[in-house]
């Protein structure tokens, strides 16, 4: 037999040509393509006229938006503090804005999977009670700031980190908890989980703002921020719960079995061998709940409390302005969508980094 | 570099009177058996005979409801101490590997001891690297075991059973999922520490292995041993109809 020589693969085709094919390959890719730019050649001038050339920026005073065809940044430029930070006293604006920046590098750094180690959880644990006490004030010559008057992107941050990296750990626990072999246990998790599950996010604020003063004496009862926090936590936890378990379900049963084998015990094997795999088949999940959660921390305008939406709206409310709305909500989408795809990102990394199949 | 050996005034592994029920299912209805240190057992059986849960129940990852286990003189119990000392003396190697796919092979070998066994990173990596260069893996340290074939993978979990120093090593069909060519390789692992005075307990139907290290072959059937003997009488003098059905169906 002859031999057969060892051939190298086929060259894929130039990028040109695979364009020209998949955008103009049959009547129905013509059609559709021409559809597409039609649609982008009419929606995009207007809309970059309104957002660029007609739009106004500069001075940041009422009067340069009177006249002005297009966007009014100039009232994002001048709101942009009450937005960001609320109705924090005037004077003591740096604190928040401290706590903002401090949160958001820590949160930066934390995106490094070089930074994955014991020490970034000390040194959250220690960043996050300094970043409230600093809110709070009234020591060290600094003013007492009640969180009622607090706002903005520190109550968003303060909101999501807490909640969600509150909820993360419980979240585990309760996942392990639900199939453990004691039935108490058992029990408990189940009944936290699908009854947390069970109510909307909104309903429970409402429980934890308003309806326990009713039950609870007042000396017992956290200020209503921390309320709408642990509700958040809570909230979170039932969901992210589930996601975990998820991932617990996907690991065969060969895994703890070759641990308990070794003469491991329960939470070294949960430590070393079951989470480290569990978690990471789920990192897609845990993402979606973890954006979700997020967004989330805005609902807590309902009880009262100014996060970034709410003050954007309560700095609309003033008169000497036209309400820009749109350019305000679009400043704060931006701000939403920094964060959360910042995380994608982050979670984008994590899954890289656990993949162990190559 | 020498194992450690069951203390010759006790056995090994004691099995007495042993019950161990599925929902309705009766897998194991009162199985005797004492393992002498040092002893090499082969058990066989046709599928469902209950042989792997009778290993299993060696190291308690199934619990009996009746009867007693004693490993190395100390009986299985429910406290969670000391069923991980059992688990200790006792190492398993499993049919699928379940080798930990995260971690690479050294890592696969120095967790058990460097989390439960008290040895320090630096002890642990060494031991287990000398474990590895003698199932001939060592090479291949730093790799993570789906990047190893299924007989390589096999002998590195014989290597992490063995990085516990157990007294006594159990097989539970160390060679059913592996691809014809690499059978001989974890077979002749499994020898060479037979040669050098291991306990062990393995299930499984290699037969050549049976007849060229086992001090006793256990056949069993629906949960019972029906018979047990020196390899020699056991293959060529069977006692019971179903021993020899057995053995006729194997050697086809």
């Amino acid at each position: 037999m002859a031999d057969t020589a060892i051939l190298a693969p086929p060259r894929p085709p130039s990028g040109a040509a695979v364009l020209a094919k998949r955008l103009f390959g049959s009547p129905l890719n013509v059609v559709l393509t021409l559809l597409v730019l039609w649609a982008i050649g009419s929606a995009a001038p207007p809309l970059i006229r309104w957002a660029i050339l007609d739009a106004v920026l500069f001075p940041a005073e009422p009067e340069a938006c009177r006249d002005a065809q297009g966007a009014c940044w100039s009232f994002v430029a001048a709101k942009g503090g009450q937005i960001l930070l609320g109705i924090y006293p005037l004077e003591e604006r740096w604190r928040p804005m401290l706590v903002s920046a401090a949160l958001l590098v820590l949160l930066g750094y934390s995106l490094r999977p070089a930074a994955w180690r014991p020490r970034l959880a000390a040194l959250w644990a220690l960043v996050l009670p300094a970043t409230l006490m600093l809110m709070f004030g009234g020591f060290a010559g600094l003013s007492y700031v009640a969180t009622t008057m607090w706002g903005g992107l520190p109550v968003t941050l303060i909101l999501t980190v807490t909640a969600v990296g509150g909820a993360f750990p419980l979240a585990v626990l309760l996942a392990l908890g639900r199939r453990s072999e004691l039935p108490a246990i058992r029990i408990l998790a189940t009944l936290f989980i699908e009854l947390t599950r069970a109510l909307p996010l909104l309903s429970i604020l409402f429980i934890a703002s308003i309806l326990l003063p009713l039950l609870v004496p007042e000396w017992l009862l956290p200020d209503k921020f921390f309320r709408a926090m642990i509700a958040l936590l809570l909230f979170a936890a039932a969901y992210l719960a589930e996601v975990v378990r998820g991932g617990l379900q996907a690991l065969p049963s060969g895994q703890a079995e070759a641990a308990q084998a070794l003469g491991l015990g329960y939470w070294r094997i949960q430590r070393h061998v079951v989470l480290p795999q569990a978690l990471a088949v789920v990192i897609p999940s845990l993402t979606n709940t973890v954006i979700v959660m997020i967004k989330n921390t805005s609902l807590v305008l309902v009880v009262g409390l100014f996060d970034l939406i709410s003050s954007g709206r309560a700095a609309l409310a003033d008169p000497e302005w036209s309400s820009p709305a749109m350019e305000t909500y679009l400043f704060i989408a931006a701000i939403y969508f920094g964060l959360c795809f910042g995380f994608g990102r982050f979670a984008a990394a994590l899954e890289r980094d656990t993949r162990t199949d190559a | 570099m020498t194992l450690p050996a069951a203390s010759p005034d006790r056995p090994a592994v004691e099995l007495v009177g042993l019950h161990k029920w599925y929902g309705d299912f009766h897998a194991l209805r009162g199985v005797d058996l004492a393992v002498a240190a040092g002893e090499r057992i082969v058990i066989c059986g046709p599928s469902g005979s209950g042989k792997s849960t009778l290993i299993r129940c060696i190291n308690q990852l199934e619990r009996h409801q009746a009867g007693t286990v004693s490993v190395d003189g100390e009986e299985a119990t429910a406290e969670p101490k000391r069923l991980q000392a059992i688990r200790r003396k006792a190492g398993m190697v499993f049919q699928g590997f379940n080798l930990f796919p995260h971690l690479t092979v050294l890592q696969n070998c120095t967790l058990a001891p460097v989390q439960s066994g008290g040895a320090t990173p630096a002890e642990a990596e060494a031991s287990a690297l000398s474990l590895l260069e003698r199932v001939r893996v060592a090479d291949q340290a730093h790799k993570h075991p789906a990047q190893l074939s299924g007989g390589q993978q096999q002998r590195v979990a014989i290597a992490r059973a063995l990085c516990m120093k157990p007294k006594i090593m159990l097989f539970d069909e160390p060679t059913s999922a592996l691809d014809p060519e690499m059978v001989k390789e974890v077979l002749d692992t499994m020898i060479g520490l037979a040669r050098e005075g291991m306990t062990m307990l393995a299930v499984t139907h290699e037969m050549g292995f049976a007849r060229q290290v086992a001090d006793r072959v256990v056949f069993m059937d629906q949960g019972q041993i029906l018979e047990a003997g020196p390899p020699a009488d056991f293959f060529e003098r069977p006692q019971h109809e179903r021993t020899r059905a057995f053995l006729g169906q194997l050697l086809h």
